[in-house]
């Protein structure tokens, strides 16, 4: 794991000082909130329906166990006990007063986190694949190209204030689990035809209200130029991106109306003025960050042992956590285990503070002390030994945490919705809450297989509702939650954005649409289909005939 | 409005030029950039000093032919959350080597004058009553940074190499 | 932040304070209470208009950020928000009743 040098250290403690003096300065009406909003919002601090929230960033969704102690600590000293992990690899704190604000980022500091750029119209947190440098399929560790773009970002002189908000992805496996494409810049790492490693650059995706897939404008960037490359795109955006209409003001926008290939030609033009400049990364750049990220002292562990083969053959629900929440890891011996933040009737990405205590000293007892956060909202274990499985699960269950139900219809995304958003038009959580209650039976949901439900609360799309394989939307109708609902939507390197089946549906028949529309599924599978690839061997016209059907 | 230059509250000898306005037979002055276009060879011709002030939408490239001839160009910040005039302001530093003064005027605020300067910003026209202090803090709040600009501050990089060379 | 100006029949004021951002509302003697029920109630538009214009001051003087009138039902002694996005402001989120709603200052 990146670990912050004296230099950081010193950066983050300065960045708590100035905020204490915005702060200060807010109360004493030296700024006023036109003012001080933009101040605030860099360092994570929102203004909700209920108070203010707190986004803590988690850069490229790493976490020590002693940060995520920390935020336990944070939920129980500042706020209400819980917090919210997000689909961008942040946590929120929903409860937070502004005057204790410095005190909190004063804490995170300490453990080397913070609130920056976790919103505002800059540069945010930088996302990854959560099984970066376990991977059984990774070309090369996307955390060291992601802390390299976190570093540079980080309170970038020029591009703090930027037309909209601006986000970055790096994957560094074939199988995309960064969602690369719905971002401003999705980085895919690939070899190219003399077998050396850099990064296919796409440009202007984005989901809100205009879903649109990244457009690739450079096949093979060599990865000593990673940071001039960017540096020329968002120079291309922050002079040419629009700023008359928050709505088209995303980079997307500009992609759109330039054309992928005149957006190519101004980045190219720029980045041949500044390629062998200062940001230039030397080979001892690259090795000082990479050292962070080496491996870490695995021993040996044998594949199965005679407790794990007889928990497998007796235990049913212990196969089933096996299946869906336990995936393959480089190293012989070990495993990579998702904890499940979507039980039946949960709150999806919510976790108490007592339950991230506990998966903090299961990490250090078992994982060798480290934990990611996902951006479908669960934690991942990246170094499990396999004969600590069944304890790990027996604990993991006693705690709530062991569904057996990643990637499945109960692993559902969902934004906090009206219940907490300022934004939203309607509830997000309820919906999920009630369709994890009707997939109640897990054999049930095994054998349904694979299939992603993402619910946004509004437009802007924080819960990825268009590459949902079943999307749901809410919206206001005269005052009533409505929700629309699409199918057939992917964030993998397949991407595609889903089609809407028909007109909104009121609240009390979403769930039921949902069942309808698994049921359709399973009646039309083939041999080993998932849910979306019926959808696109039949289309949406079966789905919408028995959704819509006259009772 | 109080201009800052150094840290301390300076003199403005110049006089801008609004749109419409004849020129003085002499003094500094600063003109807008279709004024400075449409009458640069007269100007050029004017033996006083010249300024140039740049909107946010124009190329700096434009000024290219005169960056020696020009003592002050103005870039506005319409509005603070409007950054464009800071990828102008490395552009004019950084790549064309403009040496003189480089001017932010408009929404010039507090919070915003290290980024500014960090850009190649080094005079600024504050509407505030203690802009000595605003300074003062604004641009000492940190001591680590971790871009390479034109502003000669050493990026966190440099001095981890240094550090390393060191040891 | 809500339009104010196309809303009709009865109305209150709320806001969030600045210091801790909690949910408040305007009361009939100016000052800001936790409790929808000690809403002062506005029944034409310039009722709405006066206690706006004293939120509005409120902000500027830096007790509350973003003050807004919006549409309540006032029978039976019960003060009721009209839309699903008041309610759950002035009642909390409707997902969670263990974690009640603070009754702070």
């Amino acid at each position: 794991m990146y670990a912050y040098d004296e230099y950081d250290q010193t950066f983050v403690e300065e960045r708590v000082a100035q905020f204490r003096d915005q702060v200060r300065r807010r109360l004493s009406g030296e700024l006023s909130e036109t003012e001080f909003k933009p101040l605030r919002l860099t360092n994570g601090l929102y203004l909700q329906l209920h108070a203010y929230m707190l986004r803590v960033a988690i850069p490229y969704g790493t976490l020590s166990t002693r940060q995520l102690r920390r935020l336990g600590h944070i939920a129980r000293k500042y706020d209400r006990g819980f917090g919210h992990f997000t689909t961008r690899q942040n946590i929120q704190f929903h409860w937070i007063k502004l005057e204790q604000t410095p005190d909190i980022l004063a804490e995170l500091a300490e453990v080397q986190m913070h609130g920056l750029q976790t919103s505002g119209n800059c540069i945010r947190n930088v996302t990854a694949d959560q099984w970066a440098g376990v991977a059984a399929d990774e070309i090369e560790d996307p955390r060291i190209w992601s802390e390299i773009i976190r570093q540079w970002s980080t309170l970038h002189p020029e591009f703090t204030f930027l037309p909209r908000k601006f986000k970055i992805a790096v994957t560094g496996s074939p199988n995309d689990r960064a969602a690369v494409k719905v971002h401003d810049i999705g980085l895919r790492m690939h070899k190219n035809d003399k077998g050396e490693i850099g990064f296919e650059v796409m440009v202007g995706g984005g989901l809100g209200r205009t879903p649109i897939i990244a457009k690739t404008i450079r096949d093979f960037l060599p990865k000593q130029h990673l940071l001039s490359y960017l540096e020329a795109i968002l120079r291309v955006y922050n002079q040419f991106g629009r700023r008359d209409n928050i709505y088209k003001a995303r980079i997307k926008i500009l992609v759109h109306e330039l054309g992928a290939a005149r957006m190519a030609e101004l980045v190219e033009a720029e980045w041949q003025q500044i390629k062998d400049g200062p940001l230039a990364l030397s080979p001892d750049t690259v090795a000082r960050i990479a050292a962070h990220f080496a491996p870490p002292a695995y021993a040996d562990s044998p594949t199965f042992t005679p407790e794990f083969d007889a928990l497998r053959l007796e235990n049913a629900e212990f196969r089933r956590w096996l299946k869906a929440n336990v995936a393959a890891h480089k190293r012989p011996g070990h495993a990579i285990v998702t904890v499940s933040l979507k039980p039946e009737g949960g709150v999806p990405g919510d976790m108490t503070a007592d339950q991230m205590d506990a998966v903090a000293d299961l990490a250090d007892l078992h994982g060798m002390g480290e934990v990611r956060v996902t951006h479908s909202q669960n934690l991942v274990l990246p170094h499990i030994r396999r004969a600590d499985l069944p304890a790990l699960w027996r604990r993991l269950s006693e705690l709530n945490l062991a569904t057996s139900n990643i990637n499945l219809v109960t692993d559902i995304i969902a934004c906090p919705g009206l219940d907490y958003c300022a934004l939203a038009n309607a509830r997000s959580i309820p919906v999920a809450q009630r369709i994890t209650e009707k997939f109640n039976d897990l054999a049930r949901v095994h054998d349904i297989g694979e299939l992603k439900i993402k619910i946004s609360g509004c437009i802007n799309a924080c819960g990825h509702h268009h590459v949902g394989h079943i999307g749901i939307l809410g919206v206001d109708k005269n005052g009533e939650e409505f929700y629309q609902v699409t199918l057939g939507g992917s964030e993998e390197l397949s991407a595609s954005l889903g089609a809407i089946i028909g007109p909104a549906l009121p609240a009390d028949r979403i769930v039921d649409a949902v069942g309808n529309l698994v049921d359709t599924y399973v009646a039309l599978r083939q041999d080993g289909e998932r849910f979306l690839d019926t959808y696109r061997r039949v289309g949406i016209a079966p789905f919408k005939e028995r959704l819509y059907a006259p009772a | 409005m109080p201009l800052l230059k150094n840290g301390a509250v300076a003199a403005d000898p110049w006089h801008k030029i609004v749109n419409g306005e004849a020129l003085p037979p002499d003094g500094p002055v600063i003109l807008p950039f279709e004024r400075w276009r449409a009458e640069r060879e007269t100007l050029l011709g004017r033996n006083t000093p010249l300024g140039v002030r740049l909107s946010n939408t124009h190329s700096v490239a434009e000024l290219e032919p005169d960056l020696d001839r020009l003592e002050v160009i103005e870039l506005e910040f319409p509005k603070f959350t409007d950054g464009r005039a800071y990828s102008q302001a490395r552009l004019l530093r950084e790549r064309y080597g403009y040496k003189h003064e480089l001017r932010a005027v408009g929404n010039v605020l507090h919070d915003q004058l290290l980024f500014m300067q960090r850009c190649g910003f080094d005079a600024f026209e504050m509407e505030k009553a203690d802009p000595v202090t605003a300074w003062q803090a604004g641009t000492s709040a940190f001591s680590v940074f971790y871009q390479p600009t034109g502003d000669g501050r050493a990026p966190v990089e440099r001095r981890r190499a240094a550090g390393a060379k060191a040891v | 932040m809500i339009k104010s100006k196309n809303l009709e029949g009865t109305q209150a004021v709320t806001a969030n304070r600045l210091r801790d951002g909690a949910v408040v509302f305007l009361t009939a003697t100016g000052t800001w209470s936790r409790h929808i029920n000690d809403s002062a109630i506005a029944r034409t538009a310039d009722e709405a208009a006066a206690l706006l214009a004293i939120g509005t001051q409120a902000a500027a003087d830096r007790v509350v950020v973003e003050p807004y009138l919006f549409e309540v039902t006032a029978e039976g002694g019960a003060i009721q928000p009209v839309s699903t996005r008041e309610r759950i402001r002035a009642f909390g989120p409707s997902v969670e009743e263990q974690r009640p709603l603070e009754t702070a200052s």
